[in-house]
């Protein structure tokens, strides 16, 4: 199959990659672009860890193709901080021990940013099932939610 | 998070406190590199084909179409892995594993490789590699493979452990017993005697992050390998005596890890990987599928438990038996002997007995998972303990408090116990206000207990002092939840210094001796016990280094609060000198200043703990849900409680999915249906309340700082605590695990119908 070449804005970036047409964006990211911040923990969508927004809309970058990125915007955990500052949820997420091994971490702020976004005042049970498509085995998921918790209280002071 | 620390006498300045972890800021950002994120120049990509078969002979493998595809640069099967073993079947065994040798034995079992120029060329030559089965019976179920003319999965196994020595192979590997006393005395004695069995299904250590590797051999025959692994030294060892390598000249890196909990510490694909690279002569990166990590990868046992407890009706226990069947995959290996040591071990028995048995099955070969094996046996005892404390009107706690092991008791495995917080732990269950909280409908509250050994194991640990004062601590340690946090705070706490001033790394095969992996809750006990003694050698040399540049005795000089001070009235006016004034002078008064330690870290300190668990369950459906749990455990010593407080949780929703959802689902045809995360369902944060942990500390005697592992025990007690909770929410009594909506929904309409 032939490769496509693909434009499209990474973390801010203006940035082409060729792929094969049924690659997903998640090999495109991690393979072409080098972003092997996003992670692989199943490729069928149940485990999160490849969590990316495209368009500002929060997917599953293993069930997205790499050729659908062209013309679109997408953040990955390596686009979270600004310059050498960390977004708060960073922060938190080391304050708390929210990771042990840390392999869902990104995953996990990619869909905790974009919860915030989308209501900056969770409540447990929202920032629950607002983080349910994301798999941790390490922590049960308790420093998480704290960490998510502490987040959002000191991104609406700001 | 409450954490009593009234049981130890040392004061700690650093120990105890909850810094940052030095990785972090990587983990955060997507720097921190795991398995499958480096690359090579000129890698391939590996891929491996398994059989579709549970039991097959495989009389040909035809791959010269493979070979012939363009960008195919190696294609392997088993007669590229000439047996080097020599006799030793434990490593025969761990080769066949990796590709089977004229038997698949199990679905998912590897039996060709090819490594290629991308994942489209592979994926296309592993379709062309032809293999012709002669499919074979099958048994996947741990009690038929010990009925008469069940298949039998290896023919050189006779069950040993049994007198006069079997003529024929059987799929009892092996039998085992323990215990002391006379239990038919002791069942005699007894006022209620309660017998029941129990099942628990196979389930997945479940890390996130698949195995993946990338194998690198050179034409000399020295290679590199970097690959996730709880234990490096391990690997390599394994991988070269298996591939004829020296062992010097395989160089292993171990990479960030993403979970593990025993599966990372098997080999599975990585000998495979360097045959690769060594016919293709490139780099070749694997990476597993999640469906291969189901399929031919970790699980633990399923297992079939017997338990008879009894008692006299002042709640003494007389006697107990445990008879443990444990389904240990396609080769043999010691699981059911694990349970058989673990079941009792939390209780003061007179006479008790417990007879595991290891028992093969066309399943993938059984890894170690958290505390391995304990779980299934505390399910069947602890479940067994309530059933008993209601014959005889007892509150469960206080019948466990009356029969708990302690310092002196005889253990049912063998040894007596020094000094352990099983009592404390059933104290603070007693005085916890989740045990006074109201219920309501369809509500329950269960609790139980759980033990684990640890394990200690080899360490060897460098310590530097650079030129500014700064330390850095090489540990041969994977990392895999905080380590460097706890081991950077303990070097801190020796030498007097803050915990800034210390970073700790892991270091690859080529950089220090041999280590022991990240296994039996070991990392953060044993390296940091090798931490203190490489401390403590560096302090001798600050020490000496400090006296020449007073130019007095060494004996003169001792080391406080991270400096040399001089002391006696001839040297007591002399100004301290810091950690960082002798580092500056070091080139002059005699080179690097360091300090290390070569350990076998024994007595790891065995560990205690009691889980209390309520539950909802939808008596419409059966679904149940745990809606508060509370973790009490030993730790000896907390070093970083975050971390601590983090196993226990993470230990706890792990035994809540088995409880409650998480099996291996075998067809009729001896194929696993349910090879992924949508049908092998673990918890979500949507499904788990807070996990409230309370650490005790009842300090290890032989630990300097009175740690004891900490990382496995809190899967032990949750199947059985679920259990009991379930019970006493909708009064019947699940022996099956999981407890999944339709088993909990006959259970119900059983009992209601009878
Ligand atoms: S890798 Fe995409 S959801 Fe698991
Ligand atoms: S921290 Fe390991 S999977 Fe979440």
């Amino acid at each position: 199959m032939p490769s496509v070449l693909v434009s499209t804005t990474i973390n801010g970036d203006a940035v082409e990659y060729a792929c094969p047409q049924d690659e997903t964006l998640l090999d495109s990211l991690r393979d072409r672009v080098g972003l092997t911040g996003v992670k692989e923990g199943c490729g069928t969508g149940d485990c999160g860890a490849c969590s990316i927004t495209l368009d500002g809309r929060l997917v599953c970058s293993c069930l997205v193709l790499g050729v659908e990125a062209n013309g679109r915007e997408i953040t990955t955990v390596e686009g979270l901080s600004d310059g050498d500052k960390l977004h708060p949820l960073q922060e938190k997420f080391i304050e708390h021990a929210a990771l042990q091994c840390g392999i869902c971490t990104p995953g996990f702020l990619i869909a905790a940013k974009a919860l915030l976004d989308r209501n900056p005042n969770p409540t447990v049970e929202e920032i629950r099932y607002g983080l349910a498509g994301n798999l941790c085995r390490c922590t049960g998921y308790d420093k998480i939610v704290r960490a998510v918790q502490a987040a959002a209280k000191q991104m609406r002071k700001k | 998070m409450p954490q009593d620390t009234s049981y130890t006498h040392q004061k700690f300045n650093v120990i105890g406190t909850r810094p940052k972890r030095p990785d972090g800021i990587d983990k955060v950002t997507g720097r921190a590199k795991f398995g499958a994120d480096t690359s090579a120049p000129g890698q391939l990509v590996g891929l491996i084909l398994r059989s579709p078969h549970a039991h097959a002979t495989i009389r040909k493998i035809d791959t010269s179409k493979a070979e012939r595809l363009k960008g195919v640069k190696a294609v392997l099967t088993s007669a590229d892995l000439p047996d080097l073993t020599d006799g030793d079947r434990a490593m025969l065994d761990i080769l066949e594993n990796c590709m089977a040798r004229g038997r698949a034995l199990y679905d998912g079992h590897a039996v060709a490789a090819v490594a290629a120029i991308d994942a489209q060329t592979a994926k296309k030559a592993l379709k062309l590699i032809k293999v012709d089965y002669k499919v074979l019976p099958h048994v996947t179920d741990v009690d038929e493979a010990i009925k008469p003319g069940a298949p039998i999965i290896q023919d050189w196994v006779f069950t040993a452990g049994v007198e006069p020595k079997p003529k024929r192979p059987s799929n009892i590997s092996q039998r085992t017993e323990f215990g002391h006393g006379d239990v038919e005395a002791g069942f005699a004695e007894a006022d209620v005697i309660v017998e029941r069995s129990y099942k628990t299904e196979q389930t997945h250590q479940g890390y996130i992050e698949p195995h993946a590797c990338l194998a690198s051999v050179r034409p000399d025959g020295s290679g590199e390998l970097w690959v996730t692994t709880q234990g490096h030294f391990t690997f390599r060892n394994i991988c070269s005596s298996l591939l004829g390598m020296d062992v010097a000249k395989l160089k292993v890196t171990a990479s960030e890890i993403g979970g593990g909990f025993g599966g990372k510490t098997h080999v599975w694909m990585e000998p495979v990987a360097l045959a690769l690279s060594r016919k293709a002569n490139r780099p070749v990166k694997l990476v597993m599928s999640r469906d291969e990590v189901f399929r031919a990868t970790g699980p633990t046992c399923s297992t079939s438990v017997d338990v008879k407890i009894g008692a006299k009706k002042d709640g003494t226990i007389t006697a107990a038996t445990a008879e443990l069947r444990y389904q240990n995959g396609a080769f043999p290996n010691i699981w059911g002997m694990l349970g058989a040591m673990t079941s009792f071990a939390c209780y003061d028995l007179k006479n008790v007995k417990s007879i595991g048995y290891d028992i093969l099955c066309n399943r993938p070969k059984v890894a170690a998972y958290r505390a391995p094996s304990a779980p299934m046996a505390a399910f069947g005892v602890e479940s067994t303990m309530d059933l008993v404390a209601a014959e005889i009107g007892m509150d469960p706690v206080d019948f466990r408090i009356k029969n708990a092991a302690k310092e002196g008791t005889l253990a049912s495995y063998g040894p007596t116990y020094g000094p352990i917080g099983i009592g404390p732990t059933l104290e603070a269950v007693k005085n916890h206000p989740h045990m006074r909280a109201r219920l309501g409908k369809n509500q329950g509250r269960g609790m139980a207990c759980g033990f684990w050994f640890n394990f200690g194991g080899q360490t060897c640990t460098d310590l530097n002092i650079g030129i500014d004062g700064t330390v850095t601590l090489t540990v041969g340690t994977v990392d895999v939840g905080g380590s460097r946090a706890s081991l950077s705070l303990i070097a801190a706490e020796e030498l007097g210094i803050p915990y800034d001033q210390v970073i700790t790394n892991i270091a690859d095969t080529a950089s220090l001796g041999f280590n022991d992996m990240t296994e039996g809750s070991r990392g953060t006990f044993s390296s940091g016990m090798a931490a203190i003694f490489a401390a403590r050698n560096a302090i001798e040399v600050l020490r000496k280094r400090a006296a020449q540049m007073w130019e007095i005795p060494v004996e003169a000089v001792v080391w406080e609060k991270g400096e040399a001070k001089a002391m006696g009235k001839k040297h007591g006016n002399l100004p301290q000198l810091s950690l960082k004034e002798i580092a500056a002078k070091a080139p002059n008064t005699g080179g690097p200043i360091a300090g290390h330690s070569e350990v076998v870290a024994d007595n790891a300190g065995v560990s205690f703990a009691s889980h209390i668990c309520d539950v909802e369950v939808d008596p419409e459906t059966g679904a149940t849900k745990v809606i508060r749990y509370t973790v009490i455990q030993d730790a000896g010593k907390a070093i970083h409680p975050d971390y601590v407080e983090g196993q226990f949780q993470g230990g706890a929703v792990q035994g809540i999915g088995w409880a409650l959802n998480e099996e291996y689902i075998y067809g009729e045809d001896g194929r696993l249906q349910n090879a992924g995360f949508l049908d092998y369902r673990m918890p979500v944060c949507s499904d788990i309340p807070f996990i409230d942990t309370q650490i005790l500390e009842i300090p290890n005697p032989n630990h300097p700082y009175g740690v004891r592992g900490v990382g496995e025990t809190s899967i032990v007690p949750p199947l059985a605590a679920i259990g009991n909770a379930v019970s006493n929410a909708v009064g019947v009594r699940l022996s099956h695990v999981p407890m999944s909506p339709p088993r909990i929904l006959k259970a119900l309409v059983e009992a209601s119908g009878s």
